[in-house]
């Protein structure tokens, strides 16, 4: 795999162009190029996945559009903003699950939007994915790290109120990332390997309860189904059934593009949004699967430098936490399309239809990027 | 504190570093475990999938044929395939159940049954995405408001298919038949296969008798459908072999006349061709308007028709059973000069009652006082019993019911009408298993007469006189007359397997022939009235069966009882005389007297097939006579 020399060679050739200018534009080329290639082929699988239809091309192309914009202007703000604002936007946030919990308006019974008069409407649970390792990484890093139990203990509490908040909606699959996101930013910052498995185990205990107790029925049924789809075939388990049908048809070099049966048959449902990597695997093989995943690999390896060489503590937590919520965006949608995983709600990011998660996670870049460009040059 | 200060910032970011590898391995491992996942399934098990792809994308679907046309032998329809639409829903689709059929009930009527059956069905299992059907039979409006709101039912569906009508329904119910929704139990009967994609199937009469050559053979077309079953593309498909169109002997128009013949009466017309043993007019009145049944009825108009003291939904031609009375007197008659019992020249003395014993109990003539001198000829002219209970008795029941049996009576003699019943044709053994009693002499007297035991059916005694027509020969009732299409009638008709009748003296059908004819134009025929004036010659006899008794859970006022008691008028008959073109049997019920009711009824019906139609308005019934009852 050429990931490694990938990764060398991006740390001292950036491809394009004197870095001046994308210092001065506050613009990582490399990740720039990587997540245009993405967004690009996204299209391309999207327009196939949406039946050809070119008005939600069109409008996914708009949306991108928008992401990108947002993302650069995280990119200009420099990392000390964040970490300035991370307590004032995280009270913010936990102020706006309240009120979606209290007043918010409702989709298929589950209530996630906020609709403020004079703003677009938005989900305070997708603003969480930011804020919560910003505010994860503000409170370790005003803190000597490897940080102490009880530092653990708060960030912890800052990842799991939220996420709680969010279940409660009930939207399993973004509560998942948020506290992730918060977990990752404990983890990054050197939580001794011991409460790591002291943590493991108290999952472990948490599960049954969990099972018991806080999940609803159909968040059940989709652990079940997961376990075995044939048990519902018309119900929770068509979705899998369809979609593993799908990626199995697609073979080593797939059926070609615009020829997926699967998705254009309407066998698969939501196959422009959840499940648009079933389109791809059908239409572009393993092949298509494999180009799809190493593009993935390459953007995470290329955060994952910018983590590793950021100069301020915040800066590494922040964005190794983002890098790999991003990751945990891939695997799980992955992982629920080809029936690994139960079925939660999560787009593959930058490619699935929508435009929340896409702003959210283009906004992540952004603050990476702005990490990547804020850099003060001390010696080489 | 400040940021970066007292901090051992080198030690954190190599401590930082050191977690970015584990997580960096985390990603690899997980990456590749999907990687591995992808080619577990699209290499490895690329076969598999490839398999369930294509049974998704491709369905066999079902091409119900259509239906054969049935005409009468005029080449006019009388059973019809027309598109219907009726409103469906597919359960997968539809996102909230109640409130969508809260919707269509503001749209549509639906009825509480309607309701019933759809949540019925909805509990019962049945194919993903199947649609259910809601309601038959939109009329237009109703279609236009449903494709006006369509935006707001998610999947509710109009379908259209074509659904069997009868343009003449009231008329030709009962000879026909009609097609209902196929049940569960037709269902464990059928070829699943070619009853794929067919709701229909033939419940009674021809519909029934002929399904398999009405129905055709199923065809299929490979469609890529959707999930959804929506079909998007044919890919092959092999066309339905529509079901055969048929023409049956029966004349619309003579049907026509035998209903407006009995109109506003109960009663029964079969009029045969002897020639081909072709049904012209099989009339069961009142009829009732088959349509109705065909996309199933609803509970109240069935609970009407079926408790309407007039019986319309029974078929008397075919199942209404009656003691045949003085109209078995011609068919006795062949039988007492073939076997003996009389012979041409026997005369008797009628006294008005006939014993068996001197001093035994009296059996009555129903003409006071009785015929006096009467040969076979009177006796048959006149009606009078008692020559025949003293043939009855001279011949003994097993030579009656030898000879009974040869014209039809006690089965069903028909090659192709379904659902008709034998009748009953008493004998030794059928007294002896059914009352456990011997057979006496009394039986045989009463049997002389048609009355006792004996029941036939009028399709039974158009049979029986149109083989007397025939001087003998038989040629079983038949509805259907051809098959359009290539197929030759002998497939699909049975053979009948009746003897003709052979007499030691075959004059002695002409014989019985001229009795009858002298009911019609003798001076004393009982019928003679029936027959005024008729440019050609027929033959008949008149009858009467008694009723018994009255249902006893209905309800009669005075009048009606009086009316409800009545004795049934019968009448066969046949003409012209020397050439049979037509031979009818007439029931009218609670009518009376045979020559006073069901002769003149009889007449109309000669005078239409051998003279013409009449116009519209023509005076129907020529001449009621006066008189003689039997």
């Amino acid at each position: 795999m050429a990931a490694g020399s990938m990764f060398n060679e991006s740390l001292r050739h950036p491809l394009s162009g004197p870095r001046g200018i994308w210092s001065f534009l506050h613009i990582d080329p490399v990740l720039m190029l990587l997540l245009l290639a993405l967004i690009a082929g996204g299209l391309v699988v999207l327009y196939s996945g949406a039946d050809q239809n070119m008005a939600v091309v069109k409008a996914q192309g708009v949306r991108m559009g928008v992401a990108l914009v947002v993302m650069l202007v995280f990119a200009q703000l420099d990392p000390s903003v964040f970490r300035r604002w991370a307590p004032w936007l995280f009270a913010a946030g936990i102020a706006g699950l309240a009120a979606v919990l209290l007043v918010g308006v409702g989709a298929k019974g589950a209530q996630r939007w906020l609709a403020i008069p004079g703003l677009p409407r938005f989900q305070p649970s997708e603003l969480m994915k930011l804020v919560v390792p910003m505010m994860a990484a503000w409170y370790l890093s005003r803190h000597y790290l490897p940080p102490r139990l009880r530092h653990v203990a708060v960030a912890l509490l800052i990842a799991l109120v939220p996420m709680a908040m969010i279940i409660l909606q009930p939207d399993l699959g973004t509560s998942l990332l948020v506290g992730a996101a918060g977990i990752f930013v404990v983890f990054f910052a050197g939580i001794s390997w011991r409460l790591i498995g002291a943590f493991f185990a108290m999952v472990s205990v948490a599960a049954p309860l969990m099972w018991f107790f806080v999940m609803r029925d159909y968040q059940k049924q989709r652990v079940l189904t997961l376990l075995d789809p044939q048990s519902d075939p018309l119900g929770a388990g068509w979705n899998i059934i369809q979609s593993k049908t799908a990626i199995g048809s697609g073979g080593m070099d797939g059926k070609g593009w615009l020829q997926g049966t699967q998705s254009h048959l309407e066998f698969l449902p939501e196959s422009h949004t959840d499940f648009i990597v079933a389109v791809l695997a059908e239409e572009f093989g393993f092949v298509g699967m494999l180009t799809l995943l190493v593009l993935y690999m390459l953007i995470i390896l290329r955060c994952l430098y910018i983590a590793a060489t950021a100069q301020d503590s915040f800066s590494r937590l922040l964005a190794g936490a983002l890098t790999m919520t991003f990751f945990i965006y891939v695997f799980v949608n992955v992982g629920m399309v080809s029936g690994l995983l139960p079925v939660v709600g999560v787009p593959l990011p930058l490619v699935s239809y929508g435009g929340t998660s896409s702003v959210t996670l283009m906004a992540a870049f952004g603050v990476l990027m702005s990490i990547q460009t804020h850099r003060r040059m001390i010696s080489a | 504190m400040p940021w970066g200060e007292f901090k051992d910032t080198a030690a954190e970011r190599r401590l930082f570093q050191r977690r970015t590898v584990v997580m960096l391995l985390l990603v690899f491992v997980l990456l590749s475990l999907l990687i591995a996942r992808m080619y577990q399934l699209q290499v490895v098990e690329h076969d598999i999938y490839t398999t369930l792809s294509d049974k998704n994308r491709v369905q066999v679907q079902s091409v119900a044929p259509p239906r054969g046309l049935v005409y009468d032998r005029n080449d006019v329809l009388l059973a019809e395939n027309r598109p219907v639409f009726s409103v469906t829903l597919v359960p997968e689709r539809v996102g909230d159940m109640e409130q969508t059929l809260a919707k269509l009930q503001g749209m549509l009527s639906i009825s509480e049954e309607d309701m019933e059956r759809f949540h019925r069905r909805l509990l019962e299992p049945r194919r993903p995405f199947q649609e259910l059907p809601l309601r038959y039979d939109l009329n237009e409006q109703e279609i236009a408001r449903l494709a006006v709101h369509r935006h707001e039912l998610p999947g509710v569906e109009v379908s259209a298919e074509l659904v069997r009508y009868y343009p003449h329904s009231e008329l030709t119910a009962h000879a026909l038949g009609y097609v209902g929704r196929i049940n569960r139990q037709e269902l464990q009967r059928i070829d699943p296969v070619n009853y794929a994609g067919t709701n229909y199937i033939g419940k009674s009469g021809v519909e029934r008798f002929y399904e398999q050559l009405l129905h055709g053979r199923v065809g299929y077309q490979h469609v890529e459908t959707n999930a959804r079953g929506r079909t998007l593309r044919v890919l092959e498909r092999e066309n339905p072999v529509p079901g055969e169109d048929i023409r049956l002997h029966m004349d619309l128009r003579l049907q026509q006349l035998a209903h407006e013949l009995l109109d506003g009466r109960r009663g029964a017309i079969i009029a045969i061709e002897p020639s081909t043993g072709g049904i012209l007019a099989l009339a069961s009145v009142p009829g009732f308007d088959a349509n109705l049944f065909v996309t199933g009825i609803g509970v109240e108009a069935y609970r009407e028709l079926s408790k309407s003291v007039d019986k319309p939904l029974f078929n008397r031609a075919l199942r209404g059973q009656y003691p045949p009375g003085s109209t078995l007197k011609p068919m006795l008659a062949v039988a007492a000069l073939d076997s003996g019992a009389v012979t041409r020249d026997k005369t008797i003395w009628d006294p008005g009652y006939f014993r068996l014993t001197p001093g035994g109990r009296p059996w009555r003539d129903w003409k006071r006082g009785g015929h006096g001198w009467v040969d076979l000829t009177a006796a048959v002219a006149e009606s009078c019993d008692i020559y025949f209970y003293e043939a009855a008795v001279a011949m003994g029941v097993d030579t009656m019911h030898q000879y009974l049996s040869e014209f039809g009576f006690g089965e069903d003699a028909t090659l192709d009408v379904a659902g008709a019943l034998s009748g009953l044709l008493p004998s030794r053994d059928w007294k002896r298993a059914v009352h456990s009693e011997p057979w006496y002499p009394g039986d045989s007297v009463n049997l002389g007469i048609g009355q006792g035991y004996m029941l036939a059916t009028p399709l039974q005694l158009a049979t029986a006189t149109s083989v007397l027509a025939n001087r003998g020969n038989w040629s079983e009732p038949r509805l259907l007359k051809d098959i359009k299409g290539d197929r030759s009638i002998d497939d699909v008709l049975p053979t009948g397997n009746h003897q003709s009748i052979e007499l030691e003296n075959s004059e002695d059908w002409e014989y019985v022939v001229e009795a009858m004819a002298e009911v019609m134009h003798g001076s004393k025929g009982t019928a003679r009235g029936a027959a005024k004036g008729a440019p050609y010659r027929m033959a008949g006899k008149t009858g009467t069966a008694q009723v018994f008794s009255l249902a006893e859970d209905e309800e009669y006022d005075e009048e009606e009882i009086r009316e409800r008691l009545r004795d049934h008028a019968l009448f066969v008959g046949f003409a012209p005389v020397d050439d049979p073109q037509i031979a009818v049997s007439v029931i009218v019920e609670n009518g009376g007297s045979g020559s006073g009711t069901a002769a003149p009824v009889a007449r109309a019906m000669f005078d239409a097939w051998l003279l013409g139609f009449p116009e519209e308005g023509e005076a129907l019934v020529v001449g009621s006579s006066e008189g003689a009852s039997h």
